[in-house]
This record gives C-alpha cells, structure tokens and sequence, in this order.
C-alpha cells in the first residue's frame, strides 16, 4: 500500500505570532515546523507500515526551497522520499493547493492520502476535502482511530464530531484527515535524522503541474484581535458571587 | 442576482439550530448584495414536512432533498446534493455553519463547484465592494480580512459570532431537489454513532458554561464537580484539550482552536492555564471567570474575574452559595449521572 502524506511548514504552535509594524507577520524568531497534524498524519503512515499494511510512504510539500527541512523532518520520522512542488510567487489558495497535490496524487496513484485535518497557521482546513473531490475518492476527516482492512481494500475510521464519534468505513483509494487523538508522533532520534539526508527528495516545478487558476481568495490585512479589557481579581468565592450577580448581572 | 444557498444540519428529524446562524449570515450577506437566498435541508427518507421548519426566514426558497443515504450524511453524498442543489436554485455561493458537519463537507462542496472558501467567517467586512470578511487565523491570535475576487464563494460560519436569524412574516416555497439516489456517491459507509448526550444545553449555544482542565483529577470529579456546577447555573460543560486527552471529559467537550468555539455570557474557567489553543475557543465569551492555584496562569489576563484558589474547594463552595442564593433555580443534581 501506497501512502502519500502531504505536510505543511508552519511557525512552531508555542511560539508568539506577531504582526510588525506594516501588518505583516513579524518573522523574526519564528521557528517553522511540520504542521503538527500533518506530523500526526506521518506517525500514522509510519505506523501502518510497522503493522505490515502500509509500503511506501511519501511526503509533498508545495512551496518554496524553505520548505526543504520540513520534508527532511518527514523523511526522518519515517517516509521513503519526498516531493517538493516549488512555487516561487506563493502557493495560492487553498483550492490551488489542492490541485498542485492532486497533479502529484494523480502520477502517483497512491491507496491513501493522510493529512492534518488543518494547518495550524490559516486554521482553513480546506485542502483535504478538496484533493478528495477533485480526485473523486472518498473522504474521512478528523480521524482519530483508523484501520485498514487486511485486503488494503477499505479502512474503518472513527472521526471526532460535534455530537461524540462517529465511525466511516470508506473504500480506498480515499483521503483521510488526522485529529490530535489519533497517536502522539514519536521523537526522532539523530541516527534517522542522519539518515534522512541520504534519502530522495524530488523537486517539480509547479508550472510544469498544468496550468494553476489564479488564486481567488486572497488576505487583504491582518490586526491582532481587540484585546479584552482586564478583569480583576476577587478574594473569594462570595465577593466572586456578588460581582457576578451585582456588577456583571449575569446570574 | 446572485442567489445564495445555505446548507442546515439535521439533529434526527429537526433542523439543528447550531446551523442556523448560517442564515444569519446569509441574511446580512443578501441584503449588502442586493441578492435572494435559498435553503436546502438535506434528510433522510422521512422527510414530509422537514422543509416546513425553515420558510420563515425569509428564503426564496426551501429546497428539501431526501433519500436513505441522507438520514447520515457523508462528506461525499452531501457534497453532491448540495452541488445539485446549488444548479437547480441558480446559486452562486454556498453557507453552511462551520461545525464537523460543515468542515467536513462543505470544502469539498467547494471543489466541485469550483469555488473559493472562507473559513470560519466571523464578520462581513465594512467594504464597498461587498466582497470582504473576516476571520480569525493563528489560534484566533490574528483577525484577517480576506478577500474573493467575485460574488461567488463558499462559506463556513462560525456560529458564536452570530446571533439567530430574523424571522420573516412570508413564507418560503417548499421545492425537492431532484436526483437519483442511485447515483450518489457510494464509496463511503456510515457505521455507527454516539448517541448525542441530551443533559445539558448545546455547549455551542448555552448561555453558561464551566470548563476544566487537567487538575480535575478524573472523570468523576470532572463530572461531579463541574456538571454540579454548571446544573445549578442552567449551563453546558467544556473541557481543555489535556483534560479530554486524559480521559477526565469525552472529546465532543472540547473549547479550542481545534475544538469548539463558544462564546456564552459566562465562561467559568476551573484549573485551566489558558494556553493559546485553549483562548481561540472562548475569548469571545461574555464574562469570563478564571479559578486557578497559579497566580501567574494566562487565563488571568482574559479573565474579567479571577480567583485564585483550588478549585476543589472553590467549585463546590461557588456551587452550594449559587444553589442557596438562588432559590427558584433548580437543585443540583444528588446523583451521579450514568454514563
């Protein structure tokens, strides 16, 4: 079985996002690691080939060189090879994204696409659903227990849902979509760390991919969110009582 | 005219009124356009009557589409009905409320109408153009405004962020998609389900809710302590991600960036430290009460009160003064509650 787990660089999710003065992402300090979905989406692949099921792990990526040390990262926790699709003026929306990666599904002909439910940058959560419609498979997102079936034919998942869980069973090919209850990514010892630089990292130009409509959402600025006003602090719970009913009304 | 399709959600055999705030917004969006909106109500074989529920909102129309497959409907079929849908009503744009029903589907939906999708739309965007929304990006740390390069998009709405729709005094048309059951998707089987718990309020739409982290210990004490208090106030019960990955809450409770997003009129923080994750799913809370041992924990910053004590004394001693200050309120509840 074939496994194709795309993964996005994305700033550390414990470090501080800033805007400096212009409206743009202060940079400075940012440290950019695995999307830490897409990291599950690794751990789990890395786990169906321990379990005998999975063959060939891939990482993709789109982006630019920068994106290199986070599929270097993938190739150490486990994956066979990479790809790289380069898009120098940007990746777009999250539609054209999906069909960079669909190009790349489409050569490959991979049983399973496993990726992080959302990027923890844009919080879209778009790119999954959509590489499965454009590919015509069937879609499990939010997954937080999967199985697949002894024939590689289908996969049982469990998803997290609003209401509880839910369990899917869908033919394969398909693509599933990892919530953050599904495993905890093991460390990566220096040896695979070693060992990664040694293995294949392909690069495809995204213009060689077909031709990619403009994107058609774009960010026009970003602000930091109206802060709340402080509070203050009570000295027990009935001065919290009488504030609550006194000065807040809300019991 | 641009029409503008709005997708709900089923909770058994009723309209989920967590999808309505998609008409909200609908509302908003048709009237700065100029624009009509349709409904589509998407449900099982025995639908007669379903459509019913949604013709005062001031739709043009409520597009009823029922079938087996749709009694639970996947990402797949859904996506493809609303795909039909949005052909026979002349749609341009497609609304849904950005639950796990929304996420699920409605990216996909995008797709095969070849759309672009805002996220998570928390506001229309004071602009002329009419084309700008927000949203929020980074755990909820950045607010963008984005831009669609046309009046044809889909959206997935945050429900926090908006109020219920207005009702309207006409009545919508009740119409049925037409299509072939036969020929929906069918590479995706719905299994099982939880069945929803039906104790409390909609934590996305009650007005209270108490939340605790890890210090709670275990399930036991999450449940006594925290639904004891949130019973006497009338609220649901939420839950950090740390408490749900250590078995103290069930994963359906979880407030944050990746979980729910609330915003009630109390939020009641109890042994929470407020990490990043966490504050993206209540900051837009009413009034937030924070009860910690450390002084120094960031839900304090957030909080409009803070108390910092051992919510194992605090919990029931707020609990035992809300339930005796307030006699007409119901009493706590003495059991333990089964499951």
């Amino acid at each position: 079985m074939k496994v194709i787990v795309p993964v996005k660089r994305v700033p550390d999710p414990y470090g501080r996002v800033r805007l400096n003065a212009s409206g743009a992402l202060d940079l400075a300090d940012i440290k950019w690691v695995v999307n830490p979905f897409d990291e599950i989406a690794l751990e789990e692949a890395v786990r169906m080939r321990e379990r005998g099921a999975a063959v060939e792990i891939v990482a993709v990526s789109v982006g630019t060189a920068e994106c290199e040390p986070i599929l270097r990262t993938a190739l150490a926790m486990g994956a066979d090879r990479a790809v790289l699709i380069e898009s120098a003026e940007g990746v777009g929306d999250s539609s054209t994204v999906a069909r960079m990666l669909h190009a790349v599904i489409a050569r490959e002909l991979p049983d399973l696409v496993l990726m992080g439910k959302q990027a923890i940058d844009d919080d879209n959560g778009q790119v999954g659903g959509r590489v499965a419609a454009r590919w015509g498979a069937p879609q499990a997102t939010f997954a937080s227990a999967i199985e697949v079936s002894t024939d590689g034919k289908s996969a049982t998942i469990t998803r997290e849902v609003d209401s509880g869980r839910e369990t899917l069973r869908v033919t394969l090919p398909a693509v599933i979509t990892t919530d953050l209850r599904l495993n905890e990514p093991r460390y990566v010892a220096l040896p695979a760390i070693l060992r990664a630089r040694s293995k294949p990292l392909d690069r495809i130009a995204a213009a060689t991919l077909g031709e990619m409509p403009a994107a058609r959402l774009s960010v026009v600025r970003m602000e930091a969110p109206e802060s709340r006003r402080r509070g203050r602090r009570v000295g027990s719970v009935a001065e919290l009582v009488s504030a609550l009913r006194d000065e807040a009304k809300v019991i | 005219m641009e029409v503008v399709l709005v997708v709900l959600e089923m909770t058994g055999e009723e309209i989920a009124p967590s999808s309505l705030p998609a008409i909200t917004f609908a509302q908003r969006l048709v009237e700065r356009w100029g624009a009509v909106f349709d409904v589509l109500v998407l449900a099982g074989p025995r639908a007669g009557g379903i459509g019913g529920a949604a013709i005062s909102f001031g739709a043009r129309t409520v597009w009823c589409a029922s079938a087996d497959a749709l009694a639970h409907p996947t990402a797949d079929s859904a996506a493809a009905v609303c795909r039909l849908a949005m052909a026979a009503s002349g749609a341009s744009c497609l609304v849904g409320a950005a639950s796990s029903f929304g996420k699920d589907m409605l990216p996909r939906a995008a797709e095969l109408a070849d759309l672009p999708m805002v996220s998570d739309v928390i506001a229309l965007a004071p602009d002329a153009s009419g084309r700008r929304f927000q949203r929020p990006m980074y755990a909820g740390n950045i607010t963008a405004t984005v831009e669609i390069s046309e009046r044809a998009a889909a959206f997935s709405v945050r429900a926090s962020a908006f109020e219920a729709p207005r009702r309207s005094a006409a009545q919508s048309e009740v119409r049925e998609v037409a299509f072939e059951a036969a020929n929906l998707p069918r590479g995706t089987e719905w299994i099982s389900a939880d069945a929803p718990m039906q104790t409390r309020p909609d934590l996305t739409s009650a007005r209270v809710v108490v939340s605790g982290g890890r210090p709670l210990r275990d399930a036991e004490t999450f449940e006594r302590l925290l639904g004891g208090l949130a019973d006497t106030l009338g609220g649901a019960v939420g839950a950090t991600r740390a408490a749900v990955d250590g078995g103290l809450a069930p994963n359906e409770l979880q407030i944050g960036q990746t979980g729910k997003v609330v915003a009630p009129a109390l939020y009641i923080a109890a042994g929470i430290s407020g990490s990043v994750q966490h504050l993206a799913g209540m900051k837009d809370s009413g009034v937030i009460v924070a009860i910690n041992t450390d002084p120094d924990a960031p839900i304090f910053e957030v909080a409009d009160y803070g108390l910092v004590a051992d919510l194992h004394q605090a919990v029931p001693e707020l609990t035992r003064t809300l339930s005796s200050a307030r006699p007409g309120a119901p009493a706590p509840r003495v059991e333990k509650p089964q499951g």
